[in-house]
């Protein structure tokens, strides 16, 4: 081989905590344009969303008060401080706001509204339409001193309009979207996990192992996951947690057929056997030479069931089986959408949220899979 | 055919193909040229990625249009400029006028229809023979390849044929229509050697029979040889030298021709002996998999792919096992490595292992190993060169920090011969001959005792062959390694074992010093063998399978 230069060993450098091996896949990540921004503006919104009580709620982030410096978004200040008798303090009421305001100041989130919290304010009767579809005399009509009054400022009007109970939709949709992606996360990751580990179990030994495993995957996918989780809705009351568990009994079967493929016809690679031949255990190698393969596929896999997982919540929301009454979500918005046709800013709120979201999820999800395909070639 | 020698039957002129993908643009061929007179072979040879292939594809324009184009050039085909013809055109040379047979007979048969049917369609398709005239040409044709018995093979599917009669099919099906001109895509390169003689002699025949011109392409020079007239070299895309086949052989002008001629693996094999000690020895060893039929899966009979071998191998040694392809030699190599269960009894180093299980076996690892066929299957196309061969040092020597594994991997990937600096790269950025370098270092950096080489050279060009071989020997020499050395390519097994097995059907024909066996082979199969490898001589021997 006349191109073989017999060199001085140099060690490459390697730049942080990333091998050249991942930098390639970051470079590889980062070409794909659509991807890589539809990445940076998926992280923005989600670690905006994070942040839900700071930018709408229905407490000051901070106030000044006979000379206090209060910090009510994380503090709870019973009324009493203020003159009131709640234990918890309403700061949107007339009463307390011109008080603190008498005796010293308070900086609000840019949307006044949790979401849960109702407009005592509304123009006329809910749901009403995102304020600029109205005039300025009517959007503040609600308010005792009309265009006026203190209380008609930006923050207080409502972007989006409100729902049915007079809810603010702007703030209900930012806390729908957290609960949404976090639910979506928590789900694929979670059925990743096991969905990967029985497929990788069930195509690596094979045999008896993998064809009782295949019988009972039949058998507990046929059953009816809308009948259970009715079931299982009507003894404990649903949450969070209680919906993640009920769905990832069911969710993770999707993972098994592509992972047990694939580690069914890379078991008998020639590199599976040259790693046998090393003496390298059957776990390493499972993790070491055959995950890697069956990684494309599974993160081929992944942003399909991510978006599949979001919108099975927003389903069974919509159904009224989903998230406890009050809770956002976009599911319920819909509801509400279908119920209230006259008010269409409900309907396209959720649907705009909805497709913005999932189509994201899809372009990240084809460039993480671009990444990671060696035999890509990038200039 | 000396009368129409004027005007060729095929003129390449300056003909270039250049594929584009994904903005990049190369260039495959560059400006080749070459003729084809009536009757005449001639050969197209170089070595993987030379653009041989490529040019004989662009005949037919059988490339991928449109990343494949042509910037510059012409094929004219009886005065006709086949790269100017219009799809209609073409179909009607394709199949008719020029035809082909590639490489892979497994692939290029359609495993669904009957070895019949297949042959009927280009009959049908442009003479328009249908029914019991389509069946008795299609007789007429397997009769003429030497398919005995062609009446039983006619509703045969090509899953029910060996390698041989599959390409045998396909010459038929070429045959067809009587064309002017065949094309030979390494017609021979998957198939064994006593096979690969008989399909060249069958070519010859046909040849001489039909007046059928033939571009034959190869890497192997020894079919050139036997069988063209004239030859054209081709590396990188250009054509260096053409000339009569004598002539070239004995005089090449080129330095690229000289490099060809001369890669033959050389060197002689270690000096067998008798004081070194005995790493690996077996007695009586046996893989039998058991046929299992019925509805409570009894076992009925066994396939014997090993049946009861003999074999001891001394420090320093080679021992090389040949055979044809199913002969159960690598099944042989994986029953003494303890990678799949076998009876009998195998010792390495005095230990005897063949009760060892996996587990048993793990701290044994380092010092026996194996280096595959295939370069490109063997090493995981998804880790980094360095990866790959730290791997065994992070099982075995797990006490190594990282640097001084890494150094170990570098000092390695010298030793055979690359770049260490080349060790973060993945193993698709590698050629086949560097690969089967890193899987060579992947077993080397463990510092075994015994090596098994499982067809190590058969996937990679002839030069890069003689450069692995002595890398080999080299390797053996410096560490007293141990070699069982599985081949079919007889070359090789010379140039490197000193000892030897003749094997057939999982059984010995014959065992020895390699000199002895070469010089005097005794055994009628080893004899069809030898002839067959060295000469292109198909010899009648009941022992070889059509």
């Amino acid at each position: 081989m006349s191109d073989v230069v017999s060199r001085a060993t140099v060690a490459e450098p390697r730049a942080g905590w990333l091998t050249p091996v991942n930098q390639r896949r970051l470079q590889n990540f980062k070409a794909n344009k659509r991807g890589y921004w539809s990445f940076w503006i998926f992280m923005v919104l989600f670690v905006l969303s994070l942040f839900a009580e700071f930018i709408a709620n229905d407490k000051p982030l901070i106030a000044s008060y006979k000379g206090e410096i209060l910090f009510p978004v994380v503090v709870n200040y019973p009324e009493e401080k203020f003159g009131g008798f709640l234990a918890e303090t309403d700061y949107r009421s007339d009463f307390i706001r011109d008080e603190i305001q008498a005796n010293g100041w308070m900086i609000w989130p840019p949307i006044r509204y949790s979401y849960n919290t109702a407009n005592s304010n509304i123009p006329h009767s809910a749901p009403t339409a995102p304020f600029w579809l109205m005039d300025a005399g009517e959007r503040c009509s609600g308010y005792p001193l009309g265009s006026e009054d203190p209380g008609c400022t930006l923050g207080n009007l409502n972007w989006l309009g409100t729902d049915d109970q007079a809810r603010d939709v702007t703030a209900r949709m930012i806390y729908g979207f957290r609960i949404s992606v976090l639910f979506g996360l928590a789900l694929t990751i979670a059925s990743a996990v096991v969905g990967v580990s029985a497929g990788a179990v069930q195509g690596y030994f094979g045999g008896w192992t993998d064809l009782l495993m295949q019988r009972f995957i039949e058998i507990w996918s046929s059953m009816p996951v809308l009948y259970i989780l009715l079931i299982i809705a009507a003894i404990m009351p649903p949450g969070f947690f209680v919906l993640l568990g009920i769905m990832l009994l069911f969710s993770w079967v999707g993972f098994v057929g592509v992972v047990r493929a694939e580690f069914l016809r890379a078991r008998n690679f020639e590199y599976v056997r040259a790693a046998r031949a090393l003496g390298v255990g059957n776990l390493t190698i499972m993790w070491r030479h055959l995950l890697p393969n069956a990684m494309v596929a599974t993160l081929t896999f992944l942003p399909f069931i991510l978006s599949g997982s979001i919108t099975t919540l927003t389903s069974l929301d919509f159904l009224g089986f989903g998230m406890p009454p009050g809770s956002a979500s976009l599911g319920e918005l819909i509801a509400q959408g279908k119920s209230n046709l006259q008010a269409p800013w409900l309907g396209l709120t959720a649907f705009i949220v909805m497709s913005v979201m999932l189509s994201l999820l899809i372009f990240v999800g084809e460039a993480v899979r671009d990444a990671f395909d060696p035999r890509k070639t990038f200039q | 055919m000396s009368e129409q020698v004027t005007e060729p039957l095929l003129s390449v002129r300056d003909l270039s193909v250049a594929f584009h993908q994904g903005g990049n643009t190369s260039l495959a061929v560059d400006r080749v040229s070459f003729d084809i007179r009536r009757g005449e072979v001639v050969a197209l040879v170089g070595e993987s990625g030379s653009g041989k292939s490529v040019s004989a594809n662009s005949i037919l324009k059988l490339l991928p249009y449109p990343s494949a184009s042509h910037p510059s050039g012409e094929i004219l085909f009886n005065g006709k400029d086949l790269l100017k013809a219009s799809d209609a055109e073409l179909r009607h040379v394709r199949g008719n006028d020029i035809t082909m047979i590639f490489q892979e007979p497994m692939t290029s048969l359609n495993p669904l229809h009957s070895i019949e049917r297949q042959i009927a369609e280009i009959l049908d398709l442009h003479q328009g023979i249908t029914g019991p005239a389509a069946r008795t040409r299609v007789l007429e044709l397997l009769n003429q390849v030497g398919i005995r018995e062609p009446e039983k093979r006619l509703s045969a599917y090509p899953h029910e044929l060996s390698g041989g009669q599959r390409q045998r099919v396909m010459i038929a099906m070429a045959l067809a229509n009587r064309p002017e001109l065949l094309i030979a895509d390494e017609p021979t390169t998957a198939l064994d050697v006593t096979v690969q003689a008989q399909i060249l002699a069958l070519l010859k025949t046909l040849k001489d029979e039909h007046g059928m011109s033939m571009l034959f392409i190869t890497h192997d020079l020894g079919i050139v040889r036997k069988i063209a007239d004239r030859v054209c070299v081709m590396t990188k895309g250009k054509i260096v030298e053409t000339g009569p086949t004598a002539e070239i052989f004995s005089n090449p002008q080129h330095a690229y021709t000289k490099h060809l001629l001369a890669a033959e693996p050389k060197g002689k094999p270690p000096t067998s002996d008798l004081s070194k000690p005995v790493v690996m020895e077996a007695q009586d060893v046996k893989v039998w998999f058991p046929i299992k039929a019925g509805f409570l899966r009894r076992v009925v009979d066994h396939v014997k792919a090993v049946d009861g071998i003999d074999l001891s191998l001394r420090a320093g040694q080679t021992l090389g096992v040949v055979g044809e392809s199913g002969s159960g030699k690598t099944t042989l190599g994986l029953a003494l490595t303890r990678m799949i269960s076998s009876k009998g009894r195998i010792a390495f180093v005095g230990q005897d292992i063949a009760d060892y299980t996996f587990k048993d076996m793990r701290p044994l690892r380092n010092r026996m190993q194996i280096v595959f066929q295939d370069p490109f299957g063997s090493l995981s196309p998804r880790m980094a060169v360095s990866d790959i061969i730290g791997e065994g040092l992070k099982v075995h020597e797990s006490a190594l920090s990282d640097k001084e594994r890494d150094a170990r991997v570098a000092a390695a990937l010298e030793e055979v011969g690359l770049d260490a600096a080349t060790r973060w790269r993945y193993p698709h950025e590698f050629s086949g001959g560097q690969r089967q370098r890193i899987a060579i270092a992947r077993a080397m950096v463990l510092k075994p005792q015994f090596v098994m080489l499982d067809e190590p050279t058969s996937a990679l060009d002839m030069s890069v062959q003689a450069q692995v071989v002595d890398l080999l020997r080299d390797l053996q020499t410096k560490h007293a390694l141990a070699y069982l050395f599985i081949s079919h390519d007889l070359k090789v097994v010379r140039a490197l074992a000193n000892d030897m097995i003749v094997m057939r059907l999982g059984k010995v024909v014959e065992q020895g010093p390699s000199e002895q066996i070469f010089t005097a082979p005794r055994d009628d199969y080893t004899k069809a063998l030898m002839a067959a490898a060295f000469d292109m001589e198909a010899v009648a021997v009941p022992a070889v399978r059509q």
